[in-house]
């Protein structure tokens, strides 16, 4: 069976522009589905609306499909406004990622988004009462605990995420905002100064994290090219990409050729790591070993 | 006339038998424990309960007027979810009062198998607004929810109002995690086992205190979290509370090493309605359980003589009220 992929939310605070350029590259790449939505921080929202109405429109008349995914972490009324606008939205399905966007969308069609902890088959079991069609797997999860969810996934379909950033932590804190000596409320939008992430090293200078206004990020970039195969066998229907900074279009062709058998996992790893301009890549969760670790060809 | 609302109940941790009788001992109105194993989110070696001993501790509480609760309140591994339905069919079978769970999955479990069992929400699930209330309480009957720590005083008021029927509980005193529980990898990320897969945050079998002339340096796996001074206390390495680099500074990036003491703010939480107080601290010994549970107790009936008391315990000897107080917003 071919393998679906789909390009998650934009994780950054990236400008208006930014987005339009990127999207504009995406509608044109290898990609069947693209998720929008601000999934991070309800004050970015405000200068996204319109912009995410043209993307969507864009990708639309270029074929593909278009999900929009919901806030993981929604508390306040404005926060919970914006969640049930989403769910009652009828134009394009939506992606839950918290249990009250489940709540709205519950008897509905929809997806489960990766934010929800869907660790077991009877989480799954759940999910797919509530109507999702479609459960993307948490990052953390390894390949061996990935496949007793391919083999009692019936009428759903999996998705692990094989490439980005992790998003490893989500707060009612912003980072940067506390960084800049910023109150949340007040905080100027200072995310956007960094448009990868601002890097969190440890006190010896090692590259650690990412903070991302509310949200933690991995240091390294997560990339299963290695474990495509394995994913396959596992049961997993589709894998999810996130954005990032550097050549997306490249990095998605070549998941689709390794999915595709058009190319080896060794090749799309060199072509990866260019495309990232060097980033250090991680893979260890999938291997059930330090999220950080890089477990290359041989023990995939 | 609306009756008087009643006190909220004292929800006390119970990391061993010792514990739990301390608790009890101090005035605890109600225990929460769990098994010793990855089931409960305190999996901590030479911590937790045997499937006899959680016997034995229900028992315990029946017969000294304490409600207990079976902490299950972590994600099941997919490769065997038994652990986690045979920690509720004990739980169950023992009479506890209630089991506080965190996946979906175990939760239809529990309502499925035993429906007259009572249902709490882990703060581990996560249920940060109304509507995450609501879809636990209507999937599975959920009867109170464990409010995540992301809440100010007015969010907490607004939630019990919109989810009258369902009762709220809230941290008060200990630990504190500054990321929305349930949804860290960090320390799986750093050092391979997490809260919601292990029931383990910053695992002690990967943290490493060394010398380095005058300065401790403290390591989970091989990732420095901490450098403390001569005469600085050198605390344990929890990811989120360490010292970081980033944008040209260096410091405590996420939180400072302090403690939750809501103690001056039980008033405005028990007027906001909620239904329990929650002390953390599963892994800490009788001293704590008893100093913390008599002072917060004085506390709730307007004293302050043991204020001290439990502010002894406080991580870094400070107090924050974390996100009650509008200070992150």
């Amino acid at each position: 069976m071919t393998l679906h992929l789909t390009l998650g939310p934009v994780q950054y605070n990236w400008p208006v522009e930014r987005r339009r350029e990127f999207y504009r590259q995406i509608a044109a790449s290898a990609v069947d589905t693209v998720v929008l939505g601000e999934t991070v921080c309800f004050r970015r929202s405000p200068f996204l609306r319109e912009a995410m109405a043209e993307e969507a429109a864009l990708l639309l008349a270029a074929g593909k499909r278009v999900v929009l995914s919901t806030l993981a972490l929604a508390v306040s009324a404005a926060e919970r406004a914006d969640v049930a606008a989403l769910c009652g939205q009828a134009d394009l399905l939506t992606e839950a990622n918290d249990a009250g966007a489940l709540y709205h969308l519950r008897g509905r069609p929809h997806w489960a988004g990766p934010f929800l902890n869907t660790y077991a088959p009877g989480t799954l079991a759940v999910l797919a009462a509530n109507g999702a069609e479609q459960v993307c797997l948490p990052w953390e999860l390894s390949l061996d605990s990935l496949r007793p969810l391919g083999r009692t996934a019936a009428g759903l379909r999996l998705e692990v995420p094989v490439f980005g950033r992790v998003p490893l932590a989500i707060s009612a804190r912003c980072y940067h905002a506390r960084l800049h000596g910023l109150a949340k409320d007040g905080c100027q939008y200072v995310c956007d100064r960094d448009p990868a992430g601002l890097t969190v090293e440890t006190l010896e200078g090692a590259d650690f994290l990412r903070i991302n206004g509310v949200q933690t990020l991995s240091g390294a970039v997560h990339a299963a090219i290695h474990e495509v195969a394995a994913l396959r066998e596992a049961g997993v229907e589709s894998l999810r990409l996130m954005p990032e900074a550097g050549d997306m279009v490249a990095v998605i062709a070549a998941f689709r050729a390794v999915a595709d058998g058009q190319a080896d996992p060794e090749t799309a790893e060199r072509v990866i790591r260019e495309a990232t301009g060097g980033e250090p890549l991680c893979n260890g969760f999938l291997h059930g070993v330090d999220g950080t670790a890089w477990v290359g060809e041989a023990a995939a | 006339m609306t009756p008087p609302r009643p006190m909220p109940e004292l929800v006390c941790p119970a990391g061993t038998p010792a514990a739990l009788k301390a608790a009890v001992d101090a005035g605890a109105d109600a225990v929460y424990f769990g098994f010793r194993d990855r089931t409960n989110a305190r999996n901590f070696p030479g911590l937790n309960f045997s499937h006899e001993e959680v016997r034995d501790a229900v028992a315990f509480c029946h017969r000294t007027g304490v409600r207990p609760m079976v902490a299950i309140n972590t994600f099941p591994d997919a490769t065997d979810e038994t652990p986690w339905h045979r920690a509720v069919d004990t739980a169950a079978r023992a009479g506890a009062h209630a089991v506080i769970v965190a996946d979906a999955g175990v939760a239809a479990y529990a309502a499925r198998t035993w429906p007259d069992l009572r249902l709490h929400l882990s703060v581990q699930a996560s249920a940060a607004n109304p509507e995450a209330i609501r879809w636990y309480r209507d999937a599975f009957g959920i009867s109170r929810v464990v409010l995540p720590r992301v809440f100010t005083v007015d969010q907490v008021r607004d939630t019990i109002a919109a989810v009258p029927d369902v009762e709220m509980e809230v941290f008060v005193f200990g630990g504190l995690c500054v990321m929305a529980e349930g949804r860290c990898s960090l320390s799986s990320y750093a050092a391979g086992r997490s809260p919601n897969k292990d029931g383990v945050c910053s695992p002690a079998e990967r943290v490493r205190y060394e010398q380095d002339g005058a300065v401790m340096v403290s390591r989970l796996g091989p990732h420095v979290i901490n450098r403390f001074g001569p005469g600085e206390e050198a605390g344990y390495p929890t990811l989120c509370k360490g010292r970081f680099k980033a944008g040209g500074q260096a410091g405590y990036l996420f939180e400072d090493p302090v403690s939750l003491d809501a103690g001056p703010i039980l008033p405005d939480l028990a007027a906001a309605g909620v239904a329990a107080f929650k002390i953390e601290g599963r892994q800490r010994g009788k001293a704590y359980i008893s100093a913390v549970v008599k002072s917060l107790r004085e506390t709730l009936g307007g004293g302050t003589a043991r204020v001290a008391d439990r502010q002894r315990f406080l991580e870094g000897g400070r107090a924050t009220e974390g996100a009650y107080r509008k200070s992150w917003r």
